[in-house]
């Protein structure tokens, strides 16, 4: 398992994890200060041309956090699926962004530069977080009027490699010479406005680029790794857990995980439709061994009580689905032991269970006779937890919920 | 109060910029979080809200979320990062000379208009922040680098938001 990000809470309490956040914070502060952001007349001249340094500043660290992100992703020693990757509302972050364009220059900062101006003493800078709490107070009493609009244009969580079909590698590289070019134009209109608090690029800015493009292309080259890569960097621990049963959960477990308010319980059917149309247990998705992977990015984004169990007929494409979900860092993944067909066997009836199954029933096969597509409309989709009150030896052992529930914006 | 008797100036772009990125990239391996500051205010804000009138936070959605029953706004790693980054600010400006209580602006505005506008723009600032949900630091910079589709859209949006006004108020910055 990929040793970043760190648990926090779990590594050193909750007042440790506050007091990293704290000096996260501090270096953020001292670096945006010290970059000229807390002074409003500075930030406001990048939009007549004057000094460029807005975009200077914020590209430049774009483009060096993105190339080391995915370079420590690449080499395995950062989960990229466990970072916070802000999930696209198009249109609302559309309008809010244009709206705070505007707030930008009639006010002169935005959020986080207001909080240094303030630190070093700008009025301007202690009215505009004034000004800031207003305007969050105000959306906070008026979202409810347009509450359909805010939550419409939701793509979850969207990446540029996803949206353009290629590679992270190679958008990340596109972005480092997309932003090193527009350096070069900042610097021509810095030339013929003659701004007075503009800075020329370094005489080692050349060079630096040239360490960044090689950077870019060294994690191109790697790549990020894939499914399989993921599997192979847990595959000896987590096949212990496999040969010990200790991720196959019974029937009965599945049965009170069903019935229990605190857990929510997640159940992915990986059989093929014909079989899901047959019989499905209530409330399972149906969600084929080729979509598994693309569902990661959704389970892990569920909230930490969630408990994930894969299902097929008996034990091995649920198995496979479990060690895919396991290798894209889903927390709390379990395996129906028996499969669907143990499942049935022991919810269904004595009857049901001596008439209708089908002898010499191939492995991950249907092993019981429907007389129609019943779906979950069978009793057993849905047992009465007070009728079978079986004794289980309890294999769920809920795990701390690593990846962050919410990003820079809390 | 006047410890700036001689300013030191500012970092170049470029190096502050290359040591953001280092502190974003930092953030994101250690905590799996990115930068942020409107959520931090955010919560203040709430926590501030929930004191004077705490029924009123029974009856709003997207205040309850934060601060219904038990729930203290303030348990949240965002407003911690909120607080640093101020003392982070106030650490440089001591180290650079630059605490000063004074108002920057432009040079044909008087202060009190200086004022006005930045409470404006604020206002502007905060609501769109969290119509966006996020600002210029938590969507723009922590989303751009992890390279998500939503947060590039809204980096634009920004910038063409300023630039599509930015010659209306002109006088403010001259």
């Amino acid at each position: 398992m990929t040793l970043f990000p760190l648990h926090l809470v779990d590594l050193l309490g909750q007042i440790g994890a506050y007091i990293i956040y704290l000096l996260i914070g501090v270096a953020f502060g001292m670096t945006l200060e010290s970059a000229g952001f807390g002074n409003s007349r500075i930030l406001a001249a990048q939009f007549y041309f004057k000094d460029m340094r807005v975009f200077k500043v914020m590209f430049s660290a774009i483009i060096v956090a993105s190339t080391l992100i995915f370079l420590a992703s690449s080499l395995g020693l950062m989960d990229y699926n466990l970072m916070w990757v802000p999930p696209t509302y198009l249109w609302p972050g559309i309008v809010g962004g244009l709206v705070m364009g505007v707030g930008f220059i009639v006010g002169g900062f935005c959020p986080g530069t207001s909080l240094v101006a303030l630190a070093t003493g700008k009025i301007d800078g202690i009215v505009f977080v004034l000004g800031v709490l207003f305007g969050i107070f105000l959306f906070g009493e008026t979202v409810a009027n347009f509450a359909v609009f805010w939550n419409s244009s939701y793509m979850g969580r969207f990446t540029l490699p996803e949206l353009l079909g290629v590679s992270y590698g190679a958008v990340v590289l596109g972005i480092v010479v997309m932003a090193l070019l527009m350096f070069w134009g900042a610097e021509k209109i810095e030339a013929s406005t003659r701004g007075e608090t503009a800075q020329k690029a370094p005489r080692w800015a050349v060079p630096a680029a040239g360490v960044l493009i090689a950077l870019a292309v060294v994690n191109l080259i790697i790549g990020q790794p894939d499914n399989a890569d993921r599997w192979k960097a847990i595959e000896a621990e987590q096949t212990v857990k496999l040969d010990d049963r200790a991720v196959y959960v019974s029937p009965a477990e599945l049965l009170s995980v069903l019935n229990d308010v605190k857990l929510k319980p997640v159940l992915i059917d990986v059989r093929a439709e014909r079989d899901y149309n047959q019989f499905h247990i209530e409330g399972a998705r149906h969600l084929p061994l080729a979509e598994i992977i693309a569902s990661a990015a959704e389970l892990i984004d569920q909230p930490a009580n969630t408990v994930t169990i894969v299902m097929s007929n008996d034990e091995s494409d649920a198995t496979q689905a479990w060690k895919m979900l396991k290798a894209e860092s889903v927390p709390n993944v379990y395996i129906l032991d028996g499969g669907v067909n143990n499942w049935i066997r022991t919810y269904a009836g004595e009857e049901f269970v001596r008439d209708r199954l089908i002898p010499r029933h191939g492995n991950e096969q249907l092993a019981w006779r429907f007389d129609a597509a019943l779906g979950s409309h069978h009793p057993a989709a849905e047992p009465n937890p007070h009728a079978f009150e079986i004794e289980f030896e309890a294999k769920i052992k809920m795990e701390l919920k690593r990846a962050p529930t919410s990003g820079g914006c809390g | 109060m006047n410890l700036s008797s001689r300013e030191k100036p500012y970092l170049n772009p470029y190096v502050a910029g290359i040591a953001l990125g280092i502190v974003l990239f930092l953030a994101f391996f250690i905590t799996g979080s990115g930068l942020g500051a409107s959520g931090g205010l955010n919560r203040m804000l709430v926590y501030l809200q929930n004191i004077v009138a705490p029924e009123h936070i029974d009856q709003v959605p997207y205040l309850l979320k934060m601060a219904g029953g038990n729930t203290n706004p303030l348990n949240s790693w965002i407003v911690y990062l909120t607080v640093g980054t101020v003392f982070g600010g106030l650490i440089s400006g001591l180290i650079g000379r630059r605490v000063k209580l004074e108002t920057v602006k432009g040079n044909n505005i008087s202060n009190p208009m200086r004022w006005i506008m930045a409470f404006l723009g604020g206002a502007l600032m905060g609501y769109g922040a969290r119509l966006a949900r996020g600002c210029t630091s938590g969507q723009g910079l922590s989303g751009g680098a992890g390279l998500s589709v939503g947060s590039w859209a809204f980096m634009f949006a920004v910038f063409a938001g300023a630039y599509a006004v930015a010659w209306f108020f002109r006088r403010l910055w001259d």
